[in-house]
């Protein structure tokens, strides 16, 4: 069925909304709270504009923008179709409950240069709110390229030797790979498809052998770093130096998830399912998969720096994001759309948890962590709930992928990926569980007990800039574990014939 | 389109030839009008550039509207008289050698003052116009031989220039790129002669009607061989380069850009001109393949140069064996010879001078502020001269070849190029010297913004934030870092003139 298209600036706007905040952001750099107010300002009106788009795009209906050819063949155009309106609404949803984390976070650490962190950060958002809504792989490219840029500077933000080095590792690897394997493969893509315009069913059909086709899947999967598949991956523990705000939106709004979503475009608007299953290739890259999503459970279990453990479970969810979509059965594909949403939640939850203890603690060690769940109880319920999510625990967000992505394995009759599912959900049950169990249930440590009687200033007190947003997410994370309705009805849209 | 006596087009009138001989008579007129006021000589300079670049844009514009436009010297008709001859293909390069040219002068009135003795201003500013005249002499001309005057009349000068850098090693430079550029252009003007013996005459329009039928004769193979391994030289193709760093090293700052923006392009297009112009695209597919040799010498000059400048200490150093990588992208495209790659390599030859340019006139300003060239020692540059680093920036965003730069469309079209020509196994060179590129200029990014102040910076006797360049070398400077962007993201003007080219190169 054709979408019925409508040509509008919406889009442009869209993004505009944060480009211009950047410029405002710059210039109060000396009046922080107006700098503040600026961002919650881009972030409030790109998620309405953003939020506007919804109805049309439910409706089956897709806006275009043209803005203009780099040079013939080379487009710069956006398009809001439901895919990326998945990934939209996350996004600019996340920026608001993020930002004002951040400022929270950003003054209780009292962080240096936070006019060129914020700002830095409203370029992040435009160019991921970018990658949702691009026409073609050459905008796409663009704006992942740009996310890298822009975090950059947000990973180094501390500046010291193990900030740098992290940043640097972050950089090589994005950077790196997707210079050498994702542009490799746009080339290879243009010069077989004649065109880099994402299209309901591909754009490579009938226009390679089998062998040049393959080569350029394995060097999308290859470039596409910021999914975070194994052996690639070695950067998100790396980037977890970043301040704990920054890594909320790595892991759970920005570059992760362009990462997916990248991956999503080249398997459905690149590839199309058709031709990817007549390829024969999606069950090898499938059981590459589950290697990621055991391993890096496996790895979890041995981080003791709760940050870290996070990092690791991000690599194994993200995973079943990608997995979801090349095993090409309809559930599974599905489950890997509401997956972006489903993880995004949970996940910023968890780090924006962890984030909230170091502010009030400097505590990043889960060995130290026992008996916290007394004196932060909200961050520690919120912890818990989301936890579930990634257990894949009913009713919270988690089961609703996890649902679909077991149905999945059952339409294509797999039964050794739904043996690795289920191992995994024990895994991560191991990882998450006694997190929370040492919270509420492990005893103090006897010099924590010591100080707090001793001085009463250094009493620990959750900050209601922090806390708010996190149990907002904590919420929603429940609230789409028990109305999915609106990211499936959104994803079914994405993958209607 | 063919380079034709018949295309004579009177609309043109002289222009062509007061492209050259303004600031020819301009570089005369230096040492005179000098004695005037010492600043003079750098309006002189300004002027005559910024006419040459208007007129060259006229020029562009009446090749695009009315096709070739030739003009004969002294009324003489070709093949006895020398003609000039503008079509897409130099026409673009002119137009893009004037306006590099013209800022690059603009930019370097404080930096001369600084770095060249006053009594030597004037006549630095003649050897400079010399240069500037002989390189679009050398783009402009239709005559083989007065090709070869130019390209002496641009190295002479060069030496000259090349020889005021403050440091004495500018003299050592200058002298080991005398012997090696005497020894390539020996090997140009033999290569010359034995065309000329062989055909009788040198203007390159009746060379190549004429070459066709004496395709197989030894002579004309030598002739070949010769200007080849000439030009190769003057260009500094790995690994013919070694006269190349030290000469980028120690020159003085507007003098490095000057060359690394246009010299070395300009050499990159005579090689052009020569292969597919005066020889024939089946001479140099075919009859003698030598486009197969210059792949693989291209793909070791691209390689070679990141490599080696991943290794440098010295920024103008590291940018010198930058230079030499890309100058492998130009001739690669060339050697590829479809049109797309063909493209590719001409647009490239804007692009680098774009980048290339704004890099060592970032380098210039650095070193007018502070002395600086150590890599080492720009840790934490960021903070005094945020303006100038913020060109780097984008600079080195353009050299690792970032989509929304000028790199970015140099290398789509080289590789896709390469690709349509069935030669993939290219692409990798392309995309490793990428990753190369990016390491080290990544590496001077991030030390001056995310690393404190270094020693070096804490020593120097203003110690306060604002410390940015004079304004006339921001501005300049800035604006090409603009340029890089612009052209990156609105390229379709540039391209179409240089598809044309490419096409009207690859007679189709």
């Amino acid at each position: 069925m054709e979408l019925e298209a409508i040509q509008s600036f919406r889009p442009l706007y869209a993004m505009l909304a944060s480009a211009i905040g950047v410029l405002l952001i710059g210039l109060s750099w000396e009046k922080p709270n107006l700098r503040e107010f600026w961002t919650i300002l881009a972030a409030v009106i790109k998620f309405g504009l953003v939020v506007s788009m919804i109805p049309f795009v439910l409706a089956g209906g897709v806006y275009e923008c043209s803005l203009f050819t780099v040079v013939p063949g080379l487009d710069i155009a956006f398009r809001v179709d439901a895919l990326g309106m998945v990934f939209a609404i996350i996004a600019s949803l996340l920026w608001i409950v993020t930002s004002f984390y951040s400022i929270g976070y950003m003054r209780a650490c009292n962080e240096k240069n936070q006019t060129r962190y914020f700002m830095c950060f409203a370029i992040t958002m435009t160019a991921t709110i970018g990658v949702a809504f691009s026409a073609n792989m050459f905008t796409l490219f663009l704006c992942y390229e740009a996310i890298t840029l822009a975090t950059f500077p947000l990973v180094g933000h501390k500046m010291t030797a193990v900030a740098r080095r992290g940043a640097r590792i972050y950089m090589v690897y994005l950077l790196g790979t997707s210079l050498a394997f994702q542009l490799f493969a746009i080339f290879l893509t243009y010069n077989a498809a004649g065109t880099l315009d994402f299209a309901q069913g591909g754009i490579l059909t009938g226009t390679g052998s089998t062998a040049l086709l393959t080569i350029i899947f394995i060097l999308f999967m290859a470039g596409i770093t910021k999914a975070g598949m194994m052996p690639f991956h070695n950067w998100l523990p790396a980037a977890m130096v970043a301040p704990t705000p920054v890594s909320a939106l790595l892991h759970a709004v920005a570059v992760v998830k362009a990462g997916v979503f990248t991956v999503l475009r080249v398997v459905f608007h690149i590839f199309g399912p058709g031709l990817l299953d007549s390829l024969g290739i999606s069950f090898f890259a499938a059981y590459f998969i589950c290697f990621t999503i055991v391993m890096a459970s496996v790895i979890a279990l041995t981080k003791d720096n709760l940050k870290a453990r996070l990092a690791y479970s991000t690599v194994s969810q993200l995973a079943y994001i990608v997995l979801g979509a090349v095993m090409l059965s309809p559930s599974s594909m599905l489950a890997a759309i509401i997956h972006i949403a489903n993880h995004a939640f949970s996940k910023i939850t968890l780090f924006f948890c962890a984030g909230h203890i170091y502010a009030v603690t400097h505590k990043t060690k889960i060995s130290e962590l026992g008996g916290i769940g007394k004196k932060m109880p909200w961050t520690m319920v919120a912890f818990f709930i989301a936890s579930l999510s990634m257990i894949g625990v009913p009713p919270v967000a988690g089961f609703v992928t996890k649902w679909y992505l077991a149905v999945g394995t059952v339409e294509a009759e797999n039964p050794i990926i739904l043996i690795v599912i289920l191992v995994s959900t024990m895994l991560n049950a191991a990882y998450f569980l006694p997190i929370s169990y040492k919270a509420f249930f492990g005893k103090e440590s006897p010099e924590d007990a010591g100080s707090q009687q001793g001085s009463g200033h250094h009493k620990v007190r959750e900050l209601p800039m922090m806390t708010i947003p996190l149990v907002f997410t904590a919420i929603v994370s429940v609230f789409i574990g028990i109305y999915p309705d609106f990211f499936i009805s959104l994803a079914q849209e994405v993958l209607r014939p | 389109m063919s380079f034709g006596p018949t295309t004579f087009i009177s609309a043109a009138g002289s222009t062509p030839v007061l492209v050259i001989v303004i600031p020819l008579l301009a570089a005369m007129l230096a040492p005179i009008v000098s004695r005037i006021h010492r600043s003079v000589g750098w309006y002189l300079a300004t002027t005559a550039t910024f006419i040459a670049f208007l007129l060259s844009l006229s020029l562009l514009y009446t090749v695009i509207d009315g096709g070739t436009v030739s003009y004969r010297m002294g009324s003489w008709a070709p093949p006895m008289g020398i003609e000039y001859v503008v079509s897409y293909f130099n026409g673009f390069v002119l137009a893009v050698i004037a306006f590099i040219s013209f800022i690059i002068t603009l930019y370097g009135k404080k930096s001369v003052e600084q770095e060249i003795p006053e009594q030597k201003i004037p006549f630095f500013y003649s050897a400079y116009l010399l240069f500037i005249a002989g390189i679009m002499g050398i783009v402009i001309t239709g005559d083989i031989f007065n090709l070869y005057v130019f390209v002496e009349i641009t190295a002479l000068s060069g030496y000259a220039l090349i020889a005021m850098g403050k440091d004495r090693k500018a003299l050592m430079a200058s002298y080991n790129y005398l012997i090696l550029g005497t020894i390539g252009a020996t090997f140009l003007v033999l290569g010359i002669g034995y065309l000329y013996i062989a055909t009788g005459t040198l203007n390159m329009n009746d060379l190549m009607q004429r070459l066709p039928e004496i395709y197989d004769s030894t002579t004309v193979i030598t002739a070949f061989a010769f200007i080849m391994v000439g030009l190769c030289l003057k260009l500094a193709l790995f690994p013919l380069h070694i006269w190349l760093p030290n000469v980028y090293t120690y020159s003085p700052s507007i003098v490095s850009a000057l060359m690394a923006a246009t010299s070395t392009k300009v050499m990159a297009f005579v090689l052009l001109r020569i292969m597919f112009t005066v020889f024939t695209p089946e001479f140099v597919l075919e009859v003698v393949p030598v486009t197969k040799i210059l792949i693989v010498m291209s793909c070791v000059a691209i390689i070679m140069g990141s490599l080696i400048a991943l290794g440098q200490t010295n920024i103008k150093r590291m940018l010198a064996y930058s230079s030499i990588g890309q100058i492998g992208y130009i001739t690669l495209g060339a050697a590829i010879a479809t049109e797309t790659a063909m493209t590719g390599s001409l647009i490239h030859i804007l692009n680098h001078a774009l980048m290339k340019g704004m890099l060592f006139m970032v380098v210039g300003a650095v070193v007018y502020k502070t002395g600086i060239v150590n890599i080492k020692d720009m840790e934490g540059l960021g903070k005094r001269m945020p303006w100038t680093m913020a060109a780097f920036t984008i600079g080195a965003m353009s050299m690792i070849g970032f989509p929304f730069t000028v790199g970015f469309i140099s290398k789509w079209y080289l590789a896709t190029g390469a690709i349509g020509a069935g030669m993939w196994y290219l692409v990798p060179v392309l995309l490793v010297s990428s990753i190369m590129t990016a390491f080290y200029f990544w590496r001077v990014v991030e030390s001056v913004y995310f690393k404190g102040r270094s020693a070096r910076i804490d020593t120097l006797k203003s110690p306060h934030h604002s410390d940015e360049a004079p304004f006339g070398m921001v501005v300049t400077t800035l604006f090409l870092a603009g340029l890089c962007i612009y052209f990156g993201l609105w390229a379709s003007g540039p391209v179409e003139v240089a598809k044309n080219a490419a096409a009207f190169l690859l007679g189709s």
